[in-house]
Parts: C-alpha cells; sequence; structure tokens
C-alpha cells in the first residue's frame, strides 16, 4: 500500500519542530510499523536527507523504549500493544498517517519522536525498591508464604514496561497509572510494608516535582497501556497514600 | 601469554568455600576511594553495580538505552533454573552442574558450573527478597516447571516475563544506589573504547548519545556486561541495539574472543515474512512441552499449502511428518534447542517448508487441545463429550497455559493458532561464546572484567532453557563482587585514576577519527546495507550447519564486504548530535569484523558440539548415524583468539578442559 | 496529614471530597424542590424551616458556599495545572478513542453549571438574603400571599420560557458532569475494584435521575401556572 506520513520533525531540544508529509510506498501488510519507518528512512538516507530519529529497542513488546503518538492514539490504533508490534494490516492503502511524539512537559522531545522519559527514572529513584542488601544470606525464598491471589496482583501491577504511554495519553500528561503500578506492586506484597508508607509519599512528591499532571479519571491510559495496567492501581496508590499521610 | 583459569585448588564442592574464605577484602573506608566502571545494565551489569555499590565502591553504569530497565534481559520469558529442590524431584547442586555441563556439550569449565550451581538457590532468595512476584501455587509456595527438557522441575518462572521481573529487580537494586549517590547512571551513553594505563585497564571512552559528546570516565576497574553478539546474523531475537562493540573493543585492546562460534539459534521463532523483517521474535520453548512439530509429507501438499489451496489442517495425520517424534522417539518435541532446529532446518533444506520463504514448520496444539478436553471431561464427569465440548475444554486449558504467547502469535502473525496450526522457524537467539575471562570473571587484561553473555560464560557449546537468567544474576550478584575485590584489594593506594593522560588522548582520539570518517566518508550505502548483507552471509555459511569449504567462503566475502564498508558506507547527520544511523555504523563496523573471527573460529573447530554443527563432523553408521559427532581428543578446549590486527591473523590460544567430576558423554536423544 | 493536601492525590482527594458534600446537598435539595410538586405546604414549612433556622443559616450555609467555592477554585487551578503538565498539544489526538466525552470536558459542564449558579443566586439566593439579612423581614411571608411565600416565589420563577430554557441546559450540563464525576470521586478516594460496578450502575442511576427531576420540577411548573 501507498501511504502519507505527516511526521514531527525537530532538530534538538532548543529549535522549534513542525510537521512534515513524507510518501511511502509498496508498503506490506505484514509490516510492522517500525519496519515500515525504517523503509522510510532508507529511502531518505538514499535521498541524502536526515532520516527520523525514533526511539525502539527490543521490537517484541516488552523493553518500552518505543514510543509515538500515532494518529492521535499512544502505540497507534491498536490495543494491547506497543508500537513496534503495531502492524502495518491496521491502515488502509492511501491513508494519511499522524505521527508525533509522546507529550508532556515531563517528557521533552530530544529529537524528531525521540522523548526524554528520565522522569520515570527518578520517581523510580525515590523509592520503587525494596531495601535489602545482596548478600546470599537472606532469609529462603519459600520461608514467607504469599498467596497466589497477592502474588499474582503483584505480578500484573508489575508488568508495567514503563514507556510512558499512560502519560501521552492522558489530557493531564499525569504519570499515576505509571507510579500506581509500582507502588501497588510492592503494596501487595509483605517484602515491600516495612517501607510502604514511606515509598508512596516519597514516590508521589517526586511526580509532583516533575511537573505531570493531575489524574482526573478519564481512564484513558488503562485503555491505551500495551500491557493493560488496570485503573485499580492508581486508587490503590490513592488508599496508600492516604494510609501513609495519617498514621 | 598463556591462559591461566586460576581454577582454585581442592575438590569441586568445596573450591568456592575455600577461594571466598581466601581472599584479600577491601576495608569500608577504602572502598569509598575506589571507582568502577560497569558497561551495560542487564541483568549481569544491573546486578554487579547495585552490588558493588552495596558494598561501597563509586559505581559509573553506562547503558545506550534511555534506562537501565530496558537492557534486553527484559525479553528472557521462560523463566531461571535454580537447584533448590522445591519439588523434592532428586534435583542438588551436583544435578545442576551435570545438566548444564553436559547440556553445554562439555565445552565449558567445570569449576565455573559448579559455582553457578552453587550461587543459582541464593539468586532466588534475593530476588524474592526484592519483590519480583515469581509465580506462586494457592499454598503460598513458589511454583516451578520443567523446561528445556530436563528431569527435574527447577525452573522459577513469572508468567512469560521472568526476564522482565528479574531485570527490574535489578533495576530496583540500582535505583536504591543511585539514590544513595553510589551509583552515578548514564543513560545513552555508548562505551566506545577502553583505556589502558601500564596494562591496567582504567576506564573507558564513551558517547553521549543525546548531545554526540565525546567522554573519558577513569575508574580502577572496568567491568563489561554489554550481552551477546547474536545481531552480528541481523535477523536474530536480540533487540536493535543489541551489539558487540563493548567486547570486540576491549578484545582489540588485549583480552582474548573465546569461541566465537557457539552460537544458540532457537527454534521456536516466529518465521520471518518478507526481506523488509528487521528482527525476529522468540516465543517461548515452554510450546514445545504440548506442541507437535510437522511438515507435510507429501511434496504436493506443500506446494498446495504455499498456494493456499490447502489448509494444513486439511491434512490427515497420515498425511504429516512429525519428524521429530519420527527420528527422536524417547525425546520427540523435547529434544534440545540445537537439535530441534537443525532438523527444522533439514527438512525445511529439502523443500518442505511450509510458507512463502520456505523456510517455516508447524506446531501444533490440536492435540493437546484434544487430550486436555479429555482430561478435563472425565474431571468435570462429562461422559460422551461431544468433539466441540471437548475442544472447548480443551481450548481453556492450553489458553491458561500459553494464552499470552498465542495472543502475541495472532498479533503478528494475523492467524488464530486455536484453530490453525503456528508456524515457527530456528532464529539466532544467544551467543555462548564471548570474551575469555579467568575463574575471576577477569579477561586476559588486568582489572577488566566481563560477565553476563558478554563472556564465553559457563554454557560451554550450548545453553539450557533457563540458564542465561541465572548465569547474568550469578555473575553480577554473587561471583564478581567476591573476585574483584581481591583485584581491588591491591589499588587502595592509586588514588583517583587522572583523565587528561597520554592513554586517554590517544584512545578519545582514535574514537573521534573513526567518527569523523564516517560523518565525512558520503558513501553510497547505507550502514543496513551491509548490516544486512553481512547477516546473509552469517546466517546462510556460519548457521545452524556450516562446513569447511562455506565458512572460508564466508571468510573471504566478510573481509571484502568490511572494506567495501570502509569505501562505500554513507552516515547522514552530525558527529555532535543524536545521530542513530552513526551508531550503527560504529556497531557494523565492528560485527565486521567478528563475524570474520566467527567464521576462522568455526572453521579451526573440526567437530560438532553443542551449537556448532560441522557436516564433515557426524555418525556415519548405527543408530546415530548423521548425528553430531564431538571430537574429545582433538577439541575438548576453549579456543580463545588474540587480536593481531586483522581477524584471519587471530593467534589461537587453547584453555584445555580438564573433566574430573563428570565423565564425557555423546548426547543421544534417540 | 498538611503535606497530603499539598500532593497532586491529596487535591484529587480534597476535590472529591467537596464534591461529595455537593451531592449530598443536591439530594436534599432535590427533596425538598420535589415536596413543591406533591406537597405546596409541606414544601413552604421546610422552605421556611430551611431559611430560618439558625443551625442551618449559619452553620451548614456557609459550609455549603465554602464547598461549592472551592470546589469550583479548586477544579479550576487542576485544569491550568494539567494544562502545563500537557506542554505542547498535538497536533492529532483521539481522545473519543479511549475516555469519555464527559471525562475529557468537566471543565466546560462545571463551567455551564457555575454560570447556572449565579443565574440561580440572581433569581432565588441573593433575593432572601435581601429581604431577610437587610430588610430584615423573617416573616417568611408576603402581602397579598396566604401562607409562607416561598411557593409562589418559585411558581414564579418559572413563568418565563428563556428561564426553564436555561435550567434545563444547567441540569443537562450537570447530568454530564455527574456521569463523570459520581465515579471519579470514589476512585479518587481509592474505592476498591470489587465494589467498580456497583458504584458506576448508583452513579449512573443518580447521575440521570436527579437532574432528569430537576428538569421535571421546573417543566411541572411552567405548564402549570
Amino acid at each position: 500500500m501507498n501511504l502519507t506520513l505527516r511526521i514531527w520533525r525537530q532538530k534538538d531540544s532548543n529549535t522549534k519542530g513542525q510537521m512534515v508529509d513524507y510518501k511511502v510506498t509498496e508498503i506490506s501488510e505484514h509490516m510492522s510499523f517500525l519496519e515500515m519507518m525504517d523503509v522510510l528512512n532508507e529511502q531518505l538516507i538514499a535521498k541524502g536527507e536526515e532520516p527520523v530519529a525514533f526511539d525502539h529497542d527490543c521490537r517484541e513488546g516488552i523493553c518500552g523504549m518505543c514510543s509515538m503518538y500515532i494518529n492521535g492514539e499512544a502505540h497507534g490504533p491498536d490495543r494491547g500493544v506497543t508500537t513496534c508490534q503495531l502492524h502495518m494490516r491496521m491502515f488502509k492503502d492511501g491513508d494519511t498517517i499522524t505521527i508525533e511524539p509522546f507529550r508532556a512537559a515531563a517528557f521533552p522531545v530530544i529529537k524528531d519522536l525521540v522523548v526524554d522519559r528520565t522522569s520515570f527514572d527518578r520517581i523510580q529513584h525515590a523509592g520503587g525498591y525494596i531495601s535489602v542488601n545482596t548478600s546470599g544470606n537472606t532469609q529462603d525464598a519459600n520461608a514467607l508464604p504469599i498467596s497466589k491471589h497477592a502474588a499474582d496482583e503483584a505480578m500484573d501491577a508489575a508488568t508495567c514496561i514503563g514507556c510512558g504511554a499512560c502519560v501521552a495519553t492522558c489530557k493531564n500528561s499525569s504519570a499515576m497509572l505509571f507510579v500506581g503500578a509500582k507502588v501497588s506492586q510492592y503494596a501487595l506484597l509483605p517484602q515491600g510494608q516495612v517501607e510502604a508508607a514511606d515509598r508512596v509519599k516519597n514516590m508521589v512528591a517526586q511526580m509532583d516535582l516533575e511537573g505531570f499532571g493531575n489524574c482526573t479519571n478519564t481512564g484513558a491510559c488503562e485503555i491505551e497501556c500495551p500491557k493493560g495496567i488496570s485503573l485499580e492501581n492508581i486508587a490503590r496508590m490513592n488508599r496508600e497514600l492516604m494510609k501513609a499521610s495519617v498514621s | 601469554m598463556a591462559l591461566n583459569s586460576k581454577v582454585p585448588q581442592g575438590p569441586i564442592k568445596d573450591k568456592w568455600t575455600t577461594y571466598k574464605d581466601k581472599i584479600d577484602l577491601v576495608n569500608p573506608a577504602n572502598k569509598r576511594l575506589i571507582d568502577v566502571i560497569v558497561v551495560g545494565t542487564g541483568l549481569a551489569g544491573g546486578s554487579a553495580a547495585a552490588t558493588l555499590a552495596e558494598l561501597g565502591y563509586n559505581v559509573k553504569a553506562f547503558c545506550y538505552q534511555d534506562s537501565p530497565r530496558r537492557a534486553h534481559s527484559i525479553a528472557a520469558q521462560g523463566g531461571i533454573n535454580a537447584a533448590k529442590n522445591y519439588q523434592g524431584d532428586g534435583d542438588s547442586t551436583y544435578r545442576l552442574f551435570y545438566d548444564t555441563v553436559k547440556g553445554g556439550d562439555y565445552r565449558s569449565r567445570e569449576a565455573n558450573v559448579y559455582r553457578l550451581a552453587e550461587v543459582s538457590a541464593n539468586i532466588i532468595d534475593q530476588c524474592v527478597a526484592q519483590g519480583v512476584p515469581f509465580a506462586r501455587d494457592y499454598g503460598g509456595l513458589l511454583d516451578n516447571r520443567s523446561f528445556g527438557g530436563v528431569l527435574v522441575s527447577r525452573t522459577f518462572y513469572a508468567k512469560g516475563q521472568t526476564g522482565q521481573q528479574l531485570l527490574l529487580g535489578a533495576y530496583s537494586a540500582m535505583n536504591r544506589q543511585i539514590a544513595r549517590g553510589k551509583i552515578e547512571m548514564f543513560n545513552r551513553h555508548e562505551m566506545l573504547d577502553v583505556v589502558k594505563v601500564d596494562g591496567k585497564a582504567r576506564g573507558i571512552i564513551a558517547r553521549n548519545l543525546i548531545t554526540g559528546e565525546i567522554e573519558r570516565h577513569s575508574a580502577h576497574a572496568v567491568v563489561i556486561a554489554s550481552g551477546g553478539y547474536g545481531n552480528v546474523y541481523f535477523l536474530s531475537t536480540n533487540a536493535m541495539g543489541s551489539n558487540a562493540t563493548a567486547a570486540w573493543k576491549i578484545h582489540k585492546k588485549g583480552a582474548y574472543f573465546a569461541n566465537p562460534c557457539y552460537t544458540q539459534i532457537h527454534p521456536t521463532c516466529i518465521p520471518r515474512s518478507g526481506d523488509y523483517q528487521s528482527k525476529l521474535t522468540l516465543m517461548s520453548e515452554s510450546l514445545r512441552n504440548d506442541g507437535r512439530i510437522w511438515v507435510p509429507k507429501n511434496m504436493e501438499d506443500v506446494i498446495a499449502i504455499r498456494e493456499g489451496k490447502k489448509k494444513p489442517t486439511d491434512l490427515s495425520e497420515d498425511e504429516r511428518d512429525y519428524y521429530l517424534e519420527r527420528r527422536y522417539p524417547a525425546f520427540g518435541n523435547l529434544v534440545p534447542r540445537d537439535v530441534a532446529s537443525r532438523a527444522a532446518k533439514e527438512r525445511c533444506d529439502a523443500g518442505y517448508g511450509v510458507n512463502a520463504t520456505g523456510e517455516a514448520v508447524y506446531l501444533d496444539f490440536a492435540s493437546a487441545i484434544e487430550r486436555y478436553g479429555k482430561e478435563q471431561a472425565k474431571i468435570l464427569g462429562i461422559t460422551n463429550p461431544s468433539a466441540g465440548k471437548v475442544y472447548e475444554l480443551g481450548q481453556k486449558i492450553v489458553e491458561a497455559k500459553y494464552g499470552n504467547l498465542f495472543q502475541m502469535y495472532e498479533k503478528i502473525v494475523d492467524e488464530n493458532p486455536y484453530e490453525t496450526p503456528m508456524m515457527i522457524y530456528p532464529a539466532t537467539h544467544y551467543t555462548m561464546g564471548g570474551v575469555w575471562v579467568d575463574y575471576n570473571l577477569m579477561t586476559t587484561v588486568d582489572g577488566l572484567y566481563c560477565i553476563g553473555e558478554a563472556n564465553f560464560s559457563d554454557h560451554g557449546a550450548n545453553r539450557l532453557g533457563a540458564s542465561a537468567l541465572m548465569q547474568g544474576l550469578a555473575d553480577g550478584y554473587f561471583v564478581l563482587p567476591y573476585t574483584i575485590g581481591d583485584y581491588l584489594s591491591n589499588e587502595i593506594r592509586t588514588g583517583k585514576i587522572p583523565t587528561d593522560t597520554p592513554e586517554f588522548d590517544e584512545a578519545e582520539k582514535e574514537v573521534k577519527d573513526r567518527i569523523d570518517f564516517f560523518i565525512n566518508n558520503k558513501g553510497e550505502h547505507s550502514v543496513d546495507y551491509y548490516h544486512k548483507k553481512l547477516g546473509k552471509i552469517m546466517w546462510d555459511k556460519c548457521g545452524m550447519a556450516r562446513n569447511e569449504q562455506g565458512l572460508k567462503e564466508a571468510m573471504a566475502e566478510i573481509k571484502a564486504l568490511r572494506e567495501d564498508f570502509w569505501k562505500n558506507v554513507t552516515v547522514p547527520g552530525n558527529a555532535n548530535e543524536m545521530n542513530p544511523e552513526l551508531e550503527k555504523a560504529g556497531r557494523v563496523a565492528d560485527f565486521l569484523e567478528l563475524g570474520e573471527l566467527f567464521a576462522k573460529d568455526a572453521l579451526n573447530r573440526n567437530e560438532s558440539c553443542g551449537g556448532h554443527f560441522r557436516e564433515e563432523s557426524v555418525e556415519l553408521d548405527g543408530e546415530q548415524k548423521g548425528e553430531a559427532k564431538r571430537n574429545d581428543s582433538d577439541y575438548a578446549y576453549v579456543a580463545a583468539w588474540e587480536y593481531k590486527g586483522e581477524p584471519a591473523d587471530a593467534v589461537l590460544h587453547k584453555e584445555e578442559l580438564e573433566f574430573n567430576d563428570i565423565e564425557l558423554k555423546q548426547r543421544s536423544y534417540k | 496529614m498538611g503535606g497530603f493536601f499539598k500532593s497532586s492525590i491529596g487535591r484529587k482527594v480534597a476535590m472529591a471530597l467537596s464534591a461529595f458534600f455537593l451531592m449530598v446537598f443536591l439530594l436534599q435539595h432535590f427533596a425538598i424542590n420535589l415536596l413543591s410538586v406533591f406537597n405546596p405546604d409541606a414544601f413552604n414549612e421546610v422552605s421556611h424551616f430551611m431559611g430560618t433556622n439558625p443551625m442551618v443559616q449559619f452553620a451548614l450555609q456557609p459550609v455549603l458556599i465554602f464547598g461549592v467555592v472551592f470546589h469550583f477554585i479548586m477544579g479550576f487551578v487542576l485544569e491550568i495545572k494539567n494544562k502545563k503538565a500537557q506542554g505542547v498539544a498535538y497536533v492529532k489526538n483521539n481522545g473519543a478513542a479511549n475516555s469519555s466525552w464527559m471525562s475529557r470536558n468537566m471543565i466546560w459542564s462545571g463551567a455551564a453549571i457555575l454560570a447556572f449558579i449565579v443565574l440561580h443566586f440572581i433569581d432565588f439566593w441573593i433575593p432572601e438574603i435581601n429581604t431577610k439579612y437587610i430588610q430584615g423581614d423573617w416573616s417568611g411571608t408576603l402581602d397579598g400571599v396566604e401562607g409562607f411565600r416561598y411557593y409562589e416565589e418559585l411558581t414564579h420563577k418559572f413563568v418565563s420560557p428563556i428561564r426553564v430554557g436555561a435550567y434545563v441546559l444547567a441540569f443537562v450540563f450537570l447530568a454530564l458532569h455527574l456521569l463523570h464525576g459520581f465515579t471519579s470521586a470514589f476512585q479518587s478516594v481509592g474505592a476498591t475494584a470489587g465494589r467498580k460496578q456497583t458504584l458506576q450502575n448508583i452513579g449512573k442511576a443518580y447521575s440521570i435521575i436527579i437532574p432528569l427531576g430537576f428538569i421535571f420540577i421546573a417543566l411541572y411548573h411552567h405548564f402549570n401556572h
């Protein structure tokens, strides 16, 4: 199929960007979206133009590196996938596809479609861990039974890949799904209890400091999350913070 | 230089304990005076950085991704082995050790593997303490599954995302140290060379991938944990950015490179669909526990299927060739990865591949669905269930076990694997070869360490399923932090390493010159053009089956391709900005050298062992006719290559492998 | 606890708490208004009680005013903060793909409700304050009207079709606001997933029945007088 791509081009963080139109031809419906972008880039290189910079790495939907806001949706129109697993069969011959970087004040553009998501890392630094040293003599893994239900729920929260689609999609650029998922993973496990109160306070404080917006419960993040992280994690974080603040 | 593996004396069971008791330690006050650089933040690098920082060293960690959490360890699906014997099925340290050595086709260092098995149990304890949500049973205890055809259930898992959860565990441990200021994290940085001062590794040259700035970083020791070189094949299950640059640069600075020809080609990947393909996706090996692999018996059916005139489900049992069950009745579909991969290639080479590219076989769940369905009907007390009911019940069980994999397959291929068999084909997945290290995980350069997949590792010629995660974390959490202390105990009086020295000047100049060359060359072909060509040579001639003629051709072709690359490659953009093409150019330049050494090593090793199959070395008769034949009398050694300017001129050093605790046997899966 | 209400989550919780208060108020306001349809005398009695009881006048009324003002100001503050958090806007954004119109436009439905409240104050509250506090007339009666004046004043207001139209429109916006706001408030204070479906059902019922009831009352008086 033949497509028109309307892509955000921006030289670097200090330069103003703009949308530029490109044409690509003979795109197979079996291609992944990023393979289509590869075709465009090879085309641009052949013409002596600068290829479009975009983040990507594992191309199997788990590393969370790829981003892109495609036709008004984070990771494009398909559900439960990242951009690297979005396939061209979701589009039609002759379509114009609008491709923008993830937008949020806390995710400044580095170049073209590449954004800086280190604000997520800094939130994790604030408390996204359990304080245990590597010693080789922590207690036996089975010394502390954990109900299957809690373990499974913690796992569901832990599947977050930190891609930032929740922020990109949120009209308020709120990071609460991301932070809620991490807070929940540890809050659900007994190992995480000791530091639970400090963790949620510190992580939320850092989240606010980074300039993410407030959650208004539109639920868009849950729908666009490639890993289906549940809104329940935000509710749990709210409870955890209230609990931490009164105690 | 003669290779000294520095394996401690004494019985294998006591080596590690005795060694730890006797090594020199660095006191806490002195640790503050010592800097360590860790390149790569996957399971090995991440766990090492965190642990070294906990101990009190100043760690500088580097990764090319935008966050340490994205290292490709994250993509490991199946699980992690540990000799916990929670299932009471007879597992033990010795048995894990034995299985690993045997699975590696007797080409690994016994003492290292034993140590790996020994610390495996600690890994699970450590990860659980960190909050890794491993799967549990209804009693709240950890669940295990059997994996990769071994006889015990020792694999711990977190759904199909074990690598992700373990990596996030290591990442969380890093985060804690970053917050404490003990780890300085350099995201979007790529190491482009190591700096040696008086024969010791003293720092690195790195490029800031956002600004393009070339930076100098010094330390008292450098740890390389940059993963494997599977992307030498262009198409692999590795991440797009996975590269061998760090490992190759240290090789060029004196670290020997061991067994590059040992590559694992994983049998259950989603087949290539066209020339535009950028990477291959692996599906967990666990699928082979229930899936049956087949191709049509008759060529007419193959053609009809490719033309879309027939569907695989139209073929009766008699018209199908379950070739693994036919050739290996004892293990059937559960033969080790290398055997399964070669068998698929054999059928496809014979023309029986079932998709348009001719490179695909079926993985069929119909009989599993039926078997589970009948079982369920029995449990539910349904007598004479209809075929539809059996299917419905069976599908539910299969969905519970493999639902996420089936869904992933459907997203990529757009076919429903419950209704039609999956198509699979082998793909490059893991490299057992890598930088040679001694028992301390130190390379042939003083103060330069290599851990995880980047080293030549404990897997010999073939890695067992769920052992990569185990090795990465063992190296990073439990081995390196001890062994590096022994070396650093001599560095407490060294003081800060300055970066304004001639050694740093020279290394930086080399790096800058190369970058300038790429930017100014303005040739006619893109970097990917060369990478794809290299990949094709590697896949055709250094792939699942290799022979002398092909390997010689490969060496010549790669050399010619490399020369063309240095004349005609084009890199758009500038050096002082984010420039993904420039990053790729540097990586492909290194692959173009590594590929040739790979072929040279494969040519040298005229035996079939593990992932390395030489067509000249097969059993000629008997029950094993046509199967791989190992040659222990001539090749029971590690081939460690010393860099001499051109890959073809590399000098071979042999580390003879001694097997005192395990008897060498020819593998048989018949 | 002070730090809590400065955090993003704390602000949301405060927003939710004021919303709960307003929803309870709305319910009692509706119940009293409904009396005007079935029993004008009872309506007059209750209105007089509410208008003259010191507890209601000097305790509940200030709380209500504070609640309303807080909810509005906080709503606008959060909106400004959120706009700032967003930075550059998308060229193309397909919000309908993942969220309801109501959830994305709380600020507009809220603004419409604010406009209505201004009208409502002019219509009822300011004359009431004028009568009671400036003119000092606490009798609740009017010359030429038998008994209390409240019912008469109420029906009088609904003569004008323009005003009735404005009321109807405002209550449509109120319904839209509540359709998202009801469950949103519960989510903000951390209602668990297990109760989600029940809450959603109650929320829907509340958000539709109450505004519809107000509309019914307005139309009833318009067409009956």
